[in-house]
This record gives structure tokens, C-alpha cells and sequence, in this order.
């Protein structure tokens, strides 16, 4: 399994050399939204107006961090359950979203979709909060700030540990390990 | 006759503003010592190296005060009450619900409580779950559970057949939790409450998720059960974070009481690997 070092916004090129179960330290750009956030963002898509970013080549967490202390950037900022974004990541992927971070199983429309327009779906380690929220460097609210934790926010991070989970090729990581370590107590 | 105690909800509320500010930054220790035996036992690579960075976000959280998980979930009280007592000086819920809104402010602790239809946040973490016993006595007993949305997500309740027993009750569990796979942040601790009725059984779940990691109930048959819902469960390979290995779960803890002969109900509540809970006597 191999490690890489990546940059937003992702290309189809960053996208097809990766592998689920590759390790990926990624550096850039980011914005968060959940379940809120994308019921809005949906909503503006079919009425016909523009989303609060461009989701082309970018990557979504799937996060709704805690309030920042005095001079820190964020406060702990670990991923949220993925699965409640299936209805909608599909929409954002067909539009050019290249990525996706979170913890927990996503469904075999948006395995399909990641497939079909070459993105991934990225998981990391649910509750290693304090340590995945040190590597975020900037934070500031873009839009919808009523939705307190859950606003759609621009991080900047730097080599955000994740690993491979859907990849362009149909895989899926929490599948091939539970059948990896399966019976062997 | 036995003395009246007066207690001030004033202590009530300083006992859960300190419960919780605890509870959002330190984890309970029995949970690390199972997390540690489990990390010697583990033999995949990828979950020696999900447990060390649990084992770093546990410390990094203690040492500069960062929530140990940024969901500093809502605040679910389980507080037995001395029928003895006598609550002085206000309302004792209101005490508690100020001690909850007051930690999640001063410790930057989220707050995730909202409308359920239209999901605007009330951005106070108001208000706090609270299950009241009375017990015997003239003390006040305060357990603080800071409970996730993502593990609790994971949580139901069954009413089974009463045909369905002892094997119907392992096979539900286990497969519930196999299906539940990453998403409750394994390694969980698996709370199971068997019998009385639909709602009780739910709260000796939840309740169940909070004694002493590993501790095995004291009744041998449901030992017995817990010892072999934990096999199956870690033997289903999902791993520390649903990476894979051998740690799905580090506990699975049953509470059970009597039923009604037409019915037998089953409910199982989660607990994520930092299971964030600390208790007081008052």
C-alpha cells in the first residue's frame, strides 16, 4: 500500500493513481459541510443557484468542528458519519467534487459515482479529534453561519492523515480489511 | 424515622459543570487500560497504528484541554436520588441544565442540540437528558454521560419473540454490530439491556455502557452471553475504526430484568472507543 503526498484542488490524475488502502497526507484547501449544509447546498442546485464555493476538484470533510479557543485556528475537528451525506454526495460528485473525508461506510451510489466521474472517498479515524483538528492551520466561515458547528467552512490544512477508502476502481477499504481480519481469534 | 438532607442544587450544578468539562477532556481511565490490553493482543499492523493515534489523541486532549472528540455529544444524566433528600435553594433540573450550559460554553465544548424538523441548532446543548431513580438513603448520586451522535446513531430496540431466547438475542447483537461496521468508532463498548419493557430496556442499555470496562455481570449466564457476543463481534474483522483487526469491540456489558410473559425486549446502545462519562456523589 502505497503513501502519497497531495494538494487540493485534486486532479483526475492525483485521482486515478490511488488505491483503497493507500495512505494519502493531504495539504491545501478544504470545506466542510454536513448535513445542514448539504441540504442547502442541494436545495440552491435545484433552484438554480450557485453553490457558496466551487466544488470542482475540491474536497468536502465531512465535519462539524468545536469552538476554537482564543488563538487557535479551530477546536477539535475529527470526522462525522459519512452515511448521511449519501443522498447527496453523488449530486456534488457529478459536478466535479473530487473528494470526500469522513469515517463509515457510504453506499454503492456514491461508490458507483466516485467510479464514474473519478473521485474518492476518504476515511479517517472517527474521535482522533484533537490529534486531526492539529492539522488544520486556518478556519474561517464562508457561509450559512446560523448553522453554527455545522457552517460551511475554508480550512487550510497540512498533511491531514487519511486513508484511501473508495477509490476510482469500484474498492472499498472497510470491506477488503473486514475480510482480511475476519475469524482470526 | 430517618432525617430529612437538605441538598443545594447549587452543588448539583457545580458537580455537572465540572463532570462534564472532565468528561470532554480526559478519558475514563478503565476504557484506556482495556484500549492498551487490546493494543497488546492486536496483530494487524493498521490497527496498532488506529490505536497509537487514539492513544496520542487522548493525550494531546488531557494535556491542552481539546475535546477528546469535536461531538461533545448531549449531555445524558443518570442521577439516583436518596429518598432522603430534599433539593434546597431551586429546581434541581434547572441546576443541571445550567451546569451543562455553562461547561459547553466556558470549555468550548460544541453544541449540538437542535430542532428535530427543522434542525436549527438551539446553540445552548439545551436541554440535558435526565433519568431519575429513587433509591434508599439521603445521598445524590450524579453520573455524567457526554453521548455522540455518531455512536448512539447506532443504537435500537428490538421487542423480540419470546421463541426467540437466549440464541436470538447473541445473533441479533452481533449482527447489529457487524452491520453497524466503522460507522459507532470502533473499538465500542457494546451496552445490551435485556427484558422489562420497551422503554426501560433502552435506558439499561445505555446504562449499561457505563460500568467498569471488562467487568463481567454477575449473573454467570448473561457473563457467559457477554463473553460470547464479544467473540463474534471481534471476530467479524471490521478493527479499530473499521480499518480492520481484532478489536471491534472491548466490552459487551447486559443488564437484564424480568419481562412480561408475551414479550421479550432487546435493546442495544453503543459507546464509542472514548466512552466519556465521570460520576460524583453528592
Amino acid at each position: 500500500m502505497a503513501e502519497y503526498r497531495l494538494t487540493t484542488p485534486l486532479s483526475d490524475e492525483d485521482i486515478i493513481k490511488l488505491k483503497a488502502g493507500d495512505t494519502v497526507y493531504l495539504s491545501g484547501v478544504l470545506y466542510t459541510a454536513r448535513d445542514a449544509a448539504h441540504m442547502r447546498m442541494v436545495k440552491a442546485l435545484e433552484e438554480g443557484k450557485e453553490l457558496p464555493f466551487d466544488v470542482k476538484g475540491q474536497v468536502i470533510y465531512y465535519v462539524g468542528p468545536s469552538p476554537a479557543r482564543p488563538g487557535k485556528p479551530i477546536g477539535s475537528a475529527g470526522p462525522t458519519t459519512s452515511y448521511r451525506m449519501n443522498p447527496f454526495a453523488p449530486k456534488l460528485i457529478a459536478l466535479g467534487q473530487k473528494g470526500m473525508i469522513g469515517k463509515g461506510k457510504m453506499s454503492d451510489e456514491v461508490k458507483e459515482a466516485c467510479a464514474k466521474y473519478k473521485a474518492c472517498y476518504f476515511a479517517s479515524i472517527g474521535g482522533a479529534a484533537a490529534v486531526v483538528g492539529s492539522s488544520v492551520k486556518k478556519a474561517e466561515i464562508i457561509a450559512y453561519p446560523e448553522l453554527g458547528p455545522e457552517a460551511v467552512r475554508r480550512l487550510e490544512v497540512e498533511n491531514m492523515p487519511l486513508f484511501v477508502c473508495f477509490d476510482s476502481y469500484g474498492n472499498d477499504l472497510y470491506e477488503i480489511a473486514k475480510k482480511e481480519w475476519a475469524n482470526k481469534l | 424515622m430517618s432525617e430529612i438532607r437538605n441538598v443545594s442544587v447549587k452543588d448539583v450544578e457545580e458537580a455537572i459543570y465540572k463532570l462534564a468539562l472532565d468528561a470532554a477532556y480526559h478519558i475514563p481511565e478503565d476504557v484506556l487500560e482495556a484500549e492498551k490490553k487490546a493494543y497488546e493482543k492486536e496483530k494487524s499492523e493498521v490497527a496498532k497504528k488506529v490505536l497509537e493515534t487514539i492513544f496520542q489523541n487522548i493525550e494531546v486532549s488531557s494535556k491542552e484541554e481539546f475535546p477528546l472528540c469535536q461531538d461533545t455529544g448531549l449531555g445524558v444524566i443518570f442521577m439516583e436520588v436518596g429518598q432522603d433528600v430534599h433539593f434546597v435553594d431551586g429546581y434541581v433540573v434547572d441546576a443541571i441544565n445550567n451546569g451543562v450550559e455553562r461547561a459547553y460554553k466556558d470549555g468550548y465544548l460544541r453544541k449540538s442540540s437542535c430542532n428535530p424538523l427543522t434542525r436549527e441548532n438551539y446553540g445552548n446543548n439545551l436541554p440535558a437528558i435526565v433519568h431519575t431513580f429513587v433509591v434508599p438513603g439521603d445521598k445524590v448520586r450524579l453520573i455524567f454521560d457526554a453521548k455522540g451522535g455518531g455512536s448512539e446513531s447506532m443504537s435500537k430496540v428490538q421487542m423480540m419473540k419470546p421463541a426467540d431466547g437466549r440464541e436470538g438475542i447473541v445473533q441479533t447483537v452481533v449482527d447489529w454490530m457487524i452491520q453497524a461496521g466503522p460507522n459507532p468508532c470502533p473499538p465500542t463498548i457494546v451496552g445490551v439491556g435485556i427484558g422489562a419493557d420497551f422503554e426501560r430496556c433502552a435506558v439499561m442499555a445505555k446504562h449499561a455502557t457505563l460500568r467498569k470496562v471488562g467487568e463481567p455481570s454477575p449473573d454467570p449466564v448473561l457473563a457467559d452471553m457477554e463473553q460470547e457476543i464479544l467473540t463474534k463481534i471481534n471476530n467479524s474483522g471490521i478493527g479499530p475504526a473499521g480499518l480492520g483487526g481484532l478489536t471491534t469491540a472491548l466490552a459487551v456489558h447486559i443488564e437484564m430484568e424480568p419481562c412480561h410473559i408475551a414479550t421479550l425486549p432487546l435493546a442495544i446502545n453503543t459507546a464509542c472507543h472514548v466512552n466519556r462519562h465521570k460520576e460524583i456523589e453528592l
